[in-house]
């Protein structure tokens, strides 16, 4: 950690040192992996409830009479379909049909919409988006700076929640609404990265500390555990929840990810639909897999995936599955022909580990799955 | 198995005792608290020779791999047969149940090379001692 004069840390720095908190350098901040242990936060998330500092996560506020218009332009996903007090998962296209980012939208007014994106893309998002705002009656205001952001997750979550913020629990899942939160104007959205129900706090940065510890003494009876970015990859992997940079970036689709659903192709025109209307038909030469390992070990990302002992692909994110107890990972594949079933191996420390295609998720909560269904 | 305070370490946070004529290896319980929780543990195979300094099984925690090394130059006799089904033993019990492989010495007096236990305390204060694991 010798280069600590340029890293950057949350309003909750100070916090995660108290609680014992590994930190380490998280794409330029200092953010714990882990406090206790990975496995035992895992495990709080999926059983109990977790806390996660994400103050890193960014926030870009879009105002302006032409605010949806401009988010149509700019997204793959339908934004008209969200209305105040609703949010949408959805992609950032580029030019070539890759991706800038993902990131999820609230709305709050007609002419308000609120975005969180990635902490590693946050200064290249907003470049991106303002050359792309031109010739729109907008406004775009860089707010990262200005917000903490606290992840409330697992299957007690709610019940935490509600004690002071009854409205909450009773939001349908991306759901967002803007609320007095201990005293300071904030946001809180039905959303997560976790495959569990909660949700997530955004609040302003002085604000933040007592925020968290308000939520650590309220969640203390429901054995409530602070959770670092070790389990946060864990459960969202396990999720089959994309992480950018690694799964999608600026060369891979949305289609090529498996996250077609984004993608509205009957909304109007947006940035790289020509390209992903044509790809579309012409059929994909490459796709995210879902990979199990069928025998014991660790897949990481970049182990060489083989098909049929031919080399096909390398993982782009992949770990040990502390609810499977299994090795999982996702990888892109250049055989989009295969189903789920099919017999793959893994290379890792150059033996080739039995493996098999699965459908993602791997996991997910059984809230979630009946939100879904 | 003897306690740590009659232990040998090597400056890879291995453990090694002589047991009979039988060297047994583990992990000190300072590298199991730098790896983590541990979800996988590979010993080398009986019957394989490694050298002293040799990589020759693996430990990996959700986040990472990680070497283990040969204290000395043997041959391997056993692999601890709990491990694969139970690889957080290393984690509960790192100098007894939690060993790793047990390896015939070519060289006993290699042993008298490595660490004591006092001397490994004070190494582990030293920034060399964390420059590995």
């Amino acid at each position: 950690m010798t280069t600590s004069a340029i890293l950057r840390r949350t309003p909750l720095y100070e916090t995660h040192k108290k609680l014992g908190g590994r930190i380490v350098d998280f794409h330029g901040w200092e953010l714990p992996v882990q406090y206790e242990g990975i496995l035992k936060e895992h495990q709080a998330v999926r059983q109990a409830v977790g806390l996660f500092d994400v103050s890193h996560m960014g926030q870009v506020w879009v105002h302006g009479p032409q605010a949806l218009d401009f988010l149509q332009k700019v997204n793959t996903n339908d934004i008209s379909r969200i209305k105040p007090g609703q949010a949408i998962y959805s992609h950032l296209p580029n030019e070539k049909g890759g991706v800038v980012d993902d990131l999820i939208i609230s709305c709050f007014a007609p002419d308000r919409y609120f975005l969180v994106v990635n902490a590693s893309t946050c200064e290249d998002d907003f470049t991106w988006l303002k050359s792309q705002a031109a010739n729109f009656q907008v406004r775009l205001e860089n707010k990262s700076d200005d917000y903490g952001m606290i992840a409330l997750q697992g299957p007690r979550a709610l019940e935490v929640v509600g004690l002071d913020f009854p409205s909450v629990p009773k939001l349908a899942r991306f759901g967002a609404v803007e609320l007095d939160i201990l005293g300071k104007p904030g946001i809180v959205t039905r959303t997560g990265y976790t495959g569990e129900e909660g949700c997530e706090f955004i609040v302003p940065s002085g604000h933040t500390v007592q925020v968290w510890e308000h939520l650590m003494s309220r969640g203390e009876a429901f054995e409530a555990v602070a959770c670092g970015l070790g389990c946060r990859d864990t459960l969202r992997l396990e999720a089959g929840y994309l992480l950018y940079g690694s799964d999608i970036d600026a060369e891979h689709s949305s289609f090529e990810a498996g996250y077609g659903w984004v993608v509205k192709l009957d909304k109007g025109d947006f940035i790289g639909k020509e390209i992903l209307v044509r790809q579309k038909a012409a059929g994909l030469k490459r796709r995210l897999f879902g990979i199990k390992l069928c025998e014991r070990g660790v897949p990481r990302p970049g182990c060489p995936v083989f098909v049929e002992g031919k080399p096909s692909g390398t993982l782009a994110s992949a770990t040990f599955s502390p609810t499977l107890q299994v090795g999982i990972g996702m990888g892109y594949l250049d055989r989009p022909d295969l189903k789920p079933g099919a017999q793959v191996s893994v290379e890792i420390h150059g033996r080739q580990a039995a493996a098999e295609i699965v459908r993602m998720p791997f996991y997910l909560s059984k809230e979630l799955k009946n939100a879904k269904a | 198995m003897p306690k740590p305070e009659n232990c040998r370490f090597a400056k890879t946070h291995e453990w090694v005792c002589l047991e009979g004529g039988v060297a047994v290896v583990g992990l000190s319980d300072h590298a199991q608290k730098e790896i983590t929780d541990i979800v996988f543990a590979e010993p080398p195979k009986p019957g394989r020779t490694v050298n002293v300094g040799e990589a020759c099984g693996v430990v990996e925690s959700v986040k990472a791999a990680f070497d283990v090394y040969s204290p000395i130059t043997g041959e391997v006799t056993a692999g601890n047969p709990v491990l694969a089904q139970d690889p957080a033993v290393v984690n509960r019990s790192p100098h007894d149940e939690g060993w790793f492989f047990k390896l015939k010495p070519s060289n006993p007096g290699e042993i008298n090379k490595l660490m004591d236990w006092a001397a490994y305390q004070a190494f582990l204060k030293t920034a060399e001692a964390h420059a590995g694991h």
